[in-house]
């Protein structure tokens, strides 16, 4: 359970750099798009889901070892997921207005966004898929979740740059957002060959 | 206020495009734009979801809680993905083998919940499916035609079918994830011209 299958570390990078999210599964993007004009705003909203991607993975990967396949319930997986992730959405909100009110403060708006972010339940769907231990999910969902972090931000302090510049018409918003995504995907190319997990 | 058939039928498949104009449901199709069928696959599979749990949210609009509605409406979603991925496994096993997770994150696909809480909230049934139906469609569209240019340039077939004529070099771009961002960035700026000529939206 805790050895088998591809290096967990091969796995933590090769999320972050060669299988990113965003970058090259697609996932996550509505939030990615619509909250990337300012950075400090999307840094702290790539934090969020970095968190609950953790912990999400982690509990998904539980309720999938113990409860689902034991039981034969691989139909009603999506629906357990997803009452998972919102719960566990539920509470880190509220175990940190407990606990830390400054944190609370900062991310608290976006945590229930991230809810319906399909990265989270995107991470959960691949790890099934691909049938990883315990360690190999830990590692993926963190390095998802920093991945993510990495792509939103970046895309929020280009923005934040280009918001001084003028584009041509029509091109302001999302438009400019996919565009520069699509030339951070090929730089994130660069990066194939070094890690790779399919 | 009510709309015609019509008029909701106009919004959804070219005025108020989600794809395009609203910018929503971007995150789980746009993986599977680089095969024709795939995207086909996907579009219907995100058009009978949307439709049916339009109307299912529509149906039960005054029995529903207000403050539990989010998490009755993801369930009403779940259900009917759900059942296309089992459709699809059993009929399609390639098809959905391609597909991979991208089936399931229809769930999180915020054209539905978009829909459910915009539109089947406060509308009849029948409108509600089709107000659901139709934004699939207008969906499904963008999708193909983002698939058409992925497939012709990448691997220079159509549906599968080979339509390399004079032999071009394909280019492998397209097949990767780059491709789909320029792709739907170019279409965005073409209908925002389209939309709001000599007016730039912020």
């Amino acid at each position: 359970m805790f050895t088998d299958g591809i290096n967990p570390l091969i796995i933590f990078f090769a999320s972050i750099l060669t299988s990113n999210m965003i970058l090259s599964n697609f996932l996550g993007m509505c939030s990615y798009i619509s909250i990337s004009g300012e950075y400090k705003t999307a840094s702290s909203l790539g934090k969020s889901v970095t968190l609950v991607m953790v912990f999400t993975t982690i509990l998904n990967f539980g309720v999938y070892k113990l409860i689902i396949v034991p039981l034969g319930l691989e139909y009603l997986q999506y629906i357990l997921f997803i009452i998972i992730i919102a719960a566990t959405v539920q509470i880190i909100e509220m175990a940190m207005d407990r606990l830390l009110p400054d944190l609370h403060v900062k991310l608290g708006i976006f945590l229930p966004l991230i809810t319906v972010n399909c990265a989270i339940l995107g991470t959960t769907l691949f790890m099934v898929i691909r049938d990883y231990n315990f360690v190999q999910s830990l590692l993926f969902g963190l390095g998802s979740g920093l991945g993510w972090w990495l792509a939103i931000s970046a895309l929020a302090a280009i923005r934040e740059q280009m918001a001084k510049t003028k584009l041509p018409k029509g091109l302001e918003g999302p438009g400019i957002a996919f565009i520069i995504t699509g030339i951070m995907a090929l730089a994130f190319i660069g990066f194939s060959g070094i890690f790779t997990i399919t | 206020m009510a709309e015609t058939i019509k008029e909701v039928i106009s919004r959804n498949v070219w005025k108020e495009n989600q794809g395009l104009r609203q910018i929503l449901g971007i995150c789980s199709s746009l993986a599977v734009t680089n095969l024709m069928t795939n995207s086909m696959v996907m579009g219907l599979g995100l058009t009978f979801v949307t439709a049916f749990s339009s109307l299912t949210i529509s149906l039960l609009r005054n029995a529903i809680p207000h403050r539990i509605r989010m998490i009755v409406q993801t369930l009403i979603i779940a259900s009917y993905v759900i059942l296309v991925d089992i459709f699809l496994q059993a009929n399609f096993t390639d098809i959905s083998k391609a597909l991979g997770p991208y089936v399931g994150l229809i769930i999180t696909n915020c054209i539905i919940m978009g829909r459910a809480e915009a539109f089947a909230q406060k509308n009849t049934p029948v409108l509600s499916m089709l107000d659901g139906l139709f934004a699939g469609v207008g969906y499904t569209i963008v999708l193909l035609i983002i698939a058409f240019f992925r497939e012709l340039l990448g691997f220079g077939t159509l549906f599968g079918f080979d339509v390399n004529f004079i032999g071009f070099e394909t280019w492998t771009i397209m097949v990767m994830a780059p491709a789909a961002f320029f792709l739907i960035g170019t279409l965005i700026w073409i209908t925002s011209n389209i939309f709001a000529p000599g007016k730039s939206k912020k």
